[in-house]
């Protein structure tokens, strides 16, 4: 079965995914469908994966037949997953260049709650290494450039975007009046 | 004003994620504002960002409702903020499957596609073939051609991975694309040199030419990715494999020369090829071996574990090739990844010298509980290999393999356990006992039925022929008061071969077999009635038939012989005879696997490889009549490997008759071959009856053509013949490209290399448990012997696998094993001659000079005691 050597191939990746420092998804991507085919049997693989890796920072792991290679910051945990006989450094090329993306994004500010809060520009950073289980980028620089995502100073959420908006027209009215006094006393001159 | 915002969040319980209370349904209704004028591009980011983090979660959305929110979607093409736009390609793709209708969108990402925008082009056109089926994909064809040649590499890269995704689907339609993804595989951009050379391979894989075509082309043009060079190498070492490529060929001479690449990832992969390659020397092996061994002591964990990885695969094949980085595997060995640590310490075991062992085994022992089952395997496989190495060290590995059946694990480590600790006992008799105690004390407590059910099998077989065989009993009788039906059955059986084996024991096993007799389920009733009334005989042949030696026979075969008997009745009793036998596929097969996914295994019982070869031949009409195939040959070669044709011949051994099976296969591409048939001229009394040709052999598709031959009845001693063989058949010239064949041809014939019959094509492989038993059986009314001298043979070893592969019968009682440093020994083999009869071969061996040979031959017939000793002599 082992030297059942590998079909030269472009799929290279059967699946990607990042947890919180509970063993919780905050974004899986399965790309070989045969492989846990269940949103179960996924979480049970992830629970496993989790259990046997966060302990310890040690790169790479064996798991179910798997080749694993990970890292973490803070309080994340980045995983990409390879089939047993896949060329190590190719996924650890995929995992590098995903974290490096992230913490360019992210302003080096790689932590859970940066993460969730700019959960778009980072579906959109996996959509730009892999497509499918291809590695489609493996230079963080181009991939930043190509999600072209820039993370906000304050997060987004429905209150902040209605504060700010409030603001703005306090600010336009402000603006507005002092402008209108400025007409008013200019004519009265 | 965030802060406030921050401190709310907190209060409402739901930690720091913006995320987790988040209701689908509430998330949709938050959709409708996609209806709203103008649009807000931010909530409406937000809102995206959560359906898609929702989808990722594993939240279902139900058809109607994601058709919804993927019309509503659709109105934030009019925005033209860019990670809106981005949002919008990725819910499309992630919607493809869930949501109906989704080519609505199908014109606007053409037009982003093709638009002057380059951050959306490429995107877009992943999408878009995301949505795309066959007879859509006809229309944007032109657009994805234009794309695989753009100048703007993402917008290639793009499209030549969506084409890569669309093979699949629709070969046909990016077959034609072919030169567009040639023209790209120049590119400057090393991702899109990587992606092209992908697709082209896929598109070409089938015919070998083309890809050694493009392999010449690109090793020497030289490219600059090293995702690509690692498909390169790939690539390379499969068609080494196929065609058997020696190792002076420049494709090995390509994948050498990438060791020297500057790249970690082309070198590794380069000297991994070198390694899986098979029937590598070790002169080659070197160079491969020395890069691995600098990465050993890489600071990078993955390089480090990658490296004592393939060293480890080494080592099984070429111990004597790693020796030198014994001293980097000796620094791995403390490493704080546990699992490079692990296979550092494997592979010293497999290379380093029996002195190293006790110390390595303390070393592992240290972390042992820290590793995962996969690696525990490994550790496991490595000790096996070891006591057939050091068979003296075999005390420390059974405790160590002791300690570790206590420790908690899955079903894959706990049977690696058990099955090198059976096959320690098989290779020491000395170990015999404390194995087998080990392994009682492991059944009292074990979950897992297949393990039980074949430790009870082996006590069966080892227990009886043990001092004291009393003790075992009480083992076994738990588990006919504790266990599940499989396990009580496999029990009953066992203690049926303790009575049948030791006479004092006798009058005890009756009792307990009357007890199980009240059992609960059928077959544990039935077994234990069976052996009560077959022990109550007190007859040692009837023991030697149904308790010691099952059934020979193949269970579909059997199947097949009772249905037919049924369906046509009959005042004969049915006869076990006819039924054809079991390919002995019992032969234990020790191979070695590195970490491998053993879990994912297909436990699917297929049907053998005769039964196949049976179905086959009763579909063909001229073969009905012939009665059971009794035995089918390992196929023979009959003509070079790199030949115009390829012939090779399966013998299928009937009663009376011989059927050849010519497989051939005609590597022209210009030529259509018909009405083929393999004549052949036999040396003996053997004559051919008739032929059935294959009507016709188009370029690389196997046929087969038949003969048949019926056996000589007046001299059923002649069992070896040889035949000369030529292949006849009529020739088509035809184009190599349509394969369109001319409308006449002419005959021709090529001569193939001479086939031979043997003795061994006559009789089957028979697997007798307890060979004893069965000698006492057949009994000596035909028993025959003679001295033979083997002149020419110098050891014991050579005498024992001669006489076995020439016979073509199986040894028994693991008698093929010569023990060494000694001058005598006996060979025990069993088999089925042609018809039915038993043949039982005792050979005593001594060596002198040359090997002095004494055989004795019993069966239930006396033409097949003939047979044998005529051709041995």
């Amino acid at each position: 079965m082992d030297s059942a050597a590998l079909e030269p191939s472009l799929y290279t990746v059967k699946a990607i995914f990042i947890l919180d420092n509970d063993g919780n998804r905050l974004l899986a991507k399965y790309y070989d469908t045969g492989l846990y085919p269940s949103m179960k049997e996924q979480r049970s693989f992830e629970k496993n994966v989790f259990n046997k890796t966060h302990k310890a920072d040690n790169e790479i792991a064996f798991l179910e037949g798997m080749t694993i290679v990970y890292k973490s910051s803070i309080d994340i945990f980045f995983y990409v997953v390879g089939s047993a006989q896949e060329n190590e450094l190719m996924l650890m090329a995929v995992l590098n260049c995903l974290f490096d993306s992230l913490s360019q994004i992210l302003r080096k500010n790689v932590e859970r709650r940066c993460l969730l809060d700019n959960m778009d520009g980072v579906f959109l950073v996996v959509d730009e290494i892999i497509d499918g289980g291809v590695i489609l980028e493996s230079d963080p620089q181009q991939v930043v450039e190509k999600v072209n995502y820039r993370a906000d100073e304050n997060p987004l959420s429905e209150q902040s975007v209605a504060q700010h908006i409030t603001e703005k027209l306090a600010l336009t009215t402000t603006v507005l009046q002092s402008a209108k006094e400025q007409i008013k006393w200019s004519i009265l001159k | 004003m965030i802060k406030k915002f921050d401190k709310k969040d907190e209060e409402s319980g739901s930690g720091s994620n913006p995320f987790q209370h988040l209701e689908k349904s509430a998330v949709l209704q938050e959709a409708r504002i996609f209806n709203e004028t103008p649009i807000n591009p931010r909530r409406c980011l937000h809102i995206l960002t959560k359906i898609i983090y929702l989808l990722n979660q594993g939240e279902h959305f139900g058809t109607t409702e994601a058709t919804e929110a993927f019309f509503a979607m659709t109105r934030l093409f009019q925005s033209n903020d860019q990670t809106l736009r981005r949002m919008c390609y990725l819910t499309i793709k992630e919607m493809a499957n869930i949501s109906e209708d989704v080519i609505i969108v199908t014109s606007s990402l053409t037009k982003d596609m093709t638009g002057k925008e380059d951050v959306y082009r490429g995107p877009a056109i992943r999408a878009l073939c995301r949505i795309t089926d066959t007879t859509m994909l006809q229309a944007i064809e032109r657009y994805m051609k234009q794309a695989i040649v753009d100048k703007v590499p993402s917008v290639s890269s793009s499209a030549l991975v969506s084409s890569l995704h669309m093979v699949k689907m629709s070969y046909d339609v990016v077959k034609r694309w072919v030169n567009e993804a040639q023209e790209a595989a120049s590119s400057d951009n090393i991702m899109v040199q990587y992606h092209a050379l992908g697709l082209l391979y896929h598109l070409r894989k089938n015919d070998r030419l083309a890809v050694t075509k493009m392999l010449n082309k690109f090793t020497k043009s030289g490219l600059k990715s090293p995702f690509a060079y690692c498909m390169l190498i790939r690539i390379a070492s499969k068609l080494l494999e196929e065609t058997e490529g020696g190792h002076d060929s420049p494709l090995f001479d390509f994948i050498e020369s990438c060791l020297r690449n500057k790249h970690e990832m082309v070198v590794y992969e380069a000297a991994s090829a070198i390694v899986h390659m098979p029937n590598c020397t070790a002169r080659e092996l070197a160079p491969a071996v020395s890069v691995l061994q600098l990465f050993c002591s890489s600071p990078k964990a993955a390089l480090r574990y990658a490296a004592v990885r393939t060293l480890n695969k080494v080592a099984m094949k070429h111990p004597s090739a790693v020796t030198a980085c014994n001293l980097d595997l000796e620094n791995l060995i403390t490493d704080s990844n546990r699992s490079i640590a692990t296979l550092a310490i494997t592979t010293l075991l497999k290379t380093g010298s029996e002195s190293s062992v006790d110390r390595l085994m303390k070393q592992i022992s240290s972390f042992v509980s820290e590793i995962s089952d996969e690696f525990k395997v490994v550790v496991v496989q490595a000790i096996s290999a070891l006591c057939q190495k050091y068979p003296r060290k075999h005390s420390v590995m059974m405790n160590f393999l002791s300690n570790m059946l206590r420790d908690d694990g899955g079903f894959e480590y706990k049977r690696a356990i058990v099955d090198c600790i059976i096959s320690i006992i098989e290779e020491n008799p000395e170990s015999k006992e404390t194995g087998l105690a080990h392994l009682c004390e492991f059944i009292e407590d074990c979950e897992h039925t297949v393990l039980a059910t074949k430790i009870l099998h082996l006590l069966g077989k080892e227990g009886p022929r043990t001092p004291s065989p009393s003790k075992y009993i009480r083992f076994i009788f738990n588990r006919v008061v504790l266990e599940s039906e499989a396990v009580r059955a496999a029990a009953v059986s066992a203690l049926a071969k303790f009575g049948a084996q030791n006479d004092d024991l006798l009058p005890s096993v009756l009792v307990l077999m009357q007890r199980c007799m009240m059992d609960s389920d059928d077959e544990v009733r039935d077994r234990a009635t069976f052996y009560m009334n077959v022990l109550q005989q007190k007859q040692k042949a009837l023991n030697a038939a149904y308790i010691f030696n099952g059934l020979s026979v193949s269970v579909p075969g059997l199947e097949k012989s009772l249905h037919q008997y049924t369906l046509e009745p009959s005042e004969k009793p049915f006869d076990m005879k006819t039924v054809p036998l079991a390919t002995a596929v019992i032969t234990e097969q020790k191979t070695e696997i590195a970490p491998v996914a053993t879990s994912k295994l297909p436990e699917k019982l297929a049907p053998s490889r005769q039964d196949i070869y049976q179905e086959q031949l009763a579909a063909i009409p001229e073969f009905q009549g012939l009665g059971p195939l009794f035995k089918s040959s390992e196929p023979v070669q009959l003509t070079e490997a790199e030949t115009e044709y390829v012939v090779r011949c399966i013998k299928h051994t009937f009663s009376n008759h011989m059927v050849f099976q010519f497989d051939c296969t005609n590597t022209l591409n210009d030529q259509l071959l018909q009405k083929v048939v393999v004549q052949m001229e036999p040396s003996e009394a053997y004559e051919v009856a008739r032929y059935v040709p294959a009507p016709s052999l188009p370029y690389s598709q196997p046929g087969s053509c038949y003969s048949l031959v019926r056996l000589p009845d007046d001299d059923p001693t002649a069992v070896s013949c040889t035949f000369s063989c030529t292949m006849k058949y009529l020739v088509r010239d035809c184009d190599p490209n349509t394969g369109e064949p001319d409308d006449d041809g002419y005959d021709d014939e090529y001569v193939l290399e001479d086939l031979e019959v043997t003795v061994a094509d006559h009789i089957q492989k028979v697997l007798k448990p307890n060979f004893g038993a069965a000698w006492e059986e057949v009994g000596d009314e035909f028993e025959k012997e003679e001295t033979f001298a083997l002149s020419s043979v110098r050891t014991l070893e050579e005498a024992v696998s001669n006489i076995v592969s020439f016979l073509g019968m199986q040894p028994c009682e693991r008698s093929d094993k010569v023990p060494e440093n000694k001058n005598s020994h006996v060979l025990f083999l069993a088999g089925v001659f042609r018809g039915g009869h038993d043949v039982l071969l005792r050979a005593r061996l001594a060596l002198a000079d040359g090997v002095t040979m004494q055989v004795t031959v019993r069966s239930s017939e006396e033409t097949a005691v003939d047979v044998i000793l005529a051709s041995v002599g």
